[in-house]
């Protein structure tokens, strides 16, 4: 049997969406500046990088608590799996862009460098896989 | 202060490492030893909360007492005497770059727990103490109005004053004591950013040059080169034009300036770069060759390469100076005055005082002292030793933070400027 979800459901849905928007396009955003960093060591792009990850280190920080809340609300419910993916991926994601952060603080060519780049590219994919997840529906369906 | 014991936690949980210094390492003198670079995640960050003077002064060796010549100032930097004995206190706190990063938002939190909460005083003290009592019995505003007045030099009947923008002089009459007559610009100095704001200045033996110390924009260029077009130098000034010239490059942020008394040498404190290891690199004193490059950004301490900064420059690079003479890694060494006319006399005849404001960038807290380096015929003789301490208290809590230095051969004094406790303390022989 389908439960339907009321409009106060869906509005949280749509904000939590609107939510994990701003992690994916930030850590993607900074791989992009990343690159242009290390192509032409103009300290300008190393700075939208920083920016970049702490903003959606916050950003994704809120979505990470919301996910676990989530997560411990629903524990009896069937669709444990893409919950628990989702929530592992916000997790690994958020302790990446910590780290980035961190190595983002360093000076000069160490604010990126190969590290820096190759930290970027997998807290982009993480955020990537929290989002496709939740974008997906798979978390919301009941349990046949 | 238990930033540092988080960002030691961080640290470790992150890369593993944290900043532990090796008490084994002797990082003064011509030949420092000098560790591998070691980058950490989150740098070392040891701050010492300030907790005041109470009842207590600095300690000098025996034989020496040490006296407030002055309270209550505006954040004294350097001082400077002049031929009347008369003595002036350039007070204030220049700076104000923008922020970039989250990290230059962070890291200013964190280090303003270190550091004085008085307002800039943007002004000149005369202090008069004719009768060498040690105590000032007329104490005035001599110049107001000032921006960041840092480096002092009285020259041919001038006072010149480096504020942090610009170089400007004022006429003296002997006895003055307080300067009416509007600031005369003599030159524009390197003002943008000003990341590293104070402009040392010292004037040469003869009175022909006045040398000032222009800082460099960055740690190690991470705010980009373009705005490190004429830092990190030493300008000659002629006094009377305005013209001048760079006499010196590379040398990351020059503090302090004096001239080597046997010699008539030009000698600079310079502070050296942070966050590539708590014993790197060492901050220096170092006699100041003329057209010499001193490595900075591109090496350390003479051709060591820094990792951090990209593109290098190796035929620069080549040519870097070795400084002279380490006085230890993050120590701020902020003040320089060498010993003049037989100085205090027996080991403190010949040398230089050196005031070290102390360190943040390193878990076992440096300098926070003043140190005496002894010369012979002109050259450093010796290793640092402590002169005047007491800075730190037993739980590593700072009671001040001394920044300029100044010995007076007429009273045979060494004034040390406090910008922590806003204090000028007077070291003279016991009586």
């Amino acid at each position: 049997m389908r439960r339907q979800i009321g409009p106060v459901g869906r509005a949280t849905r749509a904000a939590y969406g609107v939510l994990l928007a701003f992690p994916v396009a930030l850590f993607s955003f900074a791989v992009a500046t990343d690159i242009a960093y290390l192509r032409t060591a103009e300290m300008q792009w190393s700075n939208f990088s920083a920016w970049s990850i702490t903003v959606g280190l916050v950003f994704g920080g809120v979505a990470l608590v919301c996910a676990l809340l989530a997560l411990l609300a629903g524990l009896r419910s069937g669709r444990r799996a893409p919950r628990l993916l989702h929530a592992a991926a916000l997790a690994l994601m958020c302790l990446l862009g910590l780290i980035n952060a961190f190595k983002h603080s360093q000076d000069a060519w160490s604010s990126v460098g190969a590290f820096g780049l190759i930290l970027s590219i997998l807290t982009a994919v993480a955020a990537l896989v929290a989002a496709l997840v939740a974008y997906s529906g798979a978390m919301n369906e009941e349990a046949a | 202060m238990r930033i540092g014991t988080l960002t030691c936690v961080a640290a470790l949980l992150a890369l593993g490492a944290c900043g532990r210094s090796d008490p084994n390492l002797n990082q003064t003198g011509a030949n420092p030893d000098l560790p591998g670079v070691r980058e950490t995640l989150v740098p070392p960050m040891r701050i010492a909360k300030p907790v005041g003077w109470g009842d207590a002064v600095p300690t000098a060796p025996s034989g020496f007492t040490v006296t407030a010549l002055a309270t209550d100032l505006q954040i004294p930097r350097q001082m400077l005497v002049l031929p009347n004995g008369d003595i002036l206190v350039a007070e204030g706190r220049g700076g104000g770059a923008p922020r970039l990063r989250p990290k230059d938002v962070i890291a200013g939190v964190i280090k303003k727990q270190g550091n004085t909460k008085v307002e800039s005083g943007d002004r000149i003290t005369l202090l008069r103490d004719a009768d060498n009592d040690g105590r000032a019995e007329v104490r005035t505003v001599f110049v107001d109005g000032l921006d960041a007045p840092y480096g002092l030099a009285f020259v041919n009947g001038y006072l010149y004053v480096a504020n942090q923008d610009a170089l400007v002089r004022f006429p003296y009459q002997e006895g003055q004591t307080r300067i009416t007559a509007s600031p005369e610009e003599v030159t524009k100095l390197p003002a943008a950013l000003n990341h590293h704001w104070t402009k040392a200045m010292t004037a040469s033996a003869d009175g022909q040059t006045l040398y000032v110390g222009i800082g460099s924009n960055s740690n190690v260029g991470e705010r980009g080169m373009a705005v490190e077009e004429e830092r990190a130098v030493i300008w000659a000034i002629d006094p009377t034009t305005g013209a001048r010239r760079t006499v010196a490059r590379g040398i990351r942020n020059p503090t302090a300036l004096a001239i080597e008394p046997a010699t008539s040498a030009l000698w600079a404190v310079v502070n050296e770069r942070d966050e590539i290891g708590p014993q790197l690199a060492p901050d220096y004193l170092t006699s100041v060759r003329e057209g010499g490059f001193y490595g900075w950004p591109y090496s350390y301490w003479g051709k060591n390469l820094d990792p951090r900064v990209k593109p290098q420059k190796p035929e620069l690079v080549a040519t870097a100076i070795t400084p002279d003479y380490a006085l230890g890694s993050h120590v701020a060494a902020l003040g320089l005055s060498f010993a003049t006319q037989g100085g205090f006399g027996g080991t403190y005849a010949e040398g230089a005082f050196i005031g070290q404001h102390g360190s943040w960038n390193r878990q076992d807290l440096a300098g926070y002292k003043v140190v005496w380096t002894p010369f012979s015929a002109g050259r450093p003789s010796g290793p640092p030793v402590d002169f005047v301490t007491g800075f730190l208290t037993e739980e590593g809590r700072a009671r001040g933070r001394p920044v300029g230095v100044t010995f007076d051969p007429a009273k045979r004094i060494l004034l040390v400027a406090d910008d922590l406790s806003n204090t000028v303390w007077r070291v003279a022989p016991q009586r």
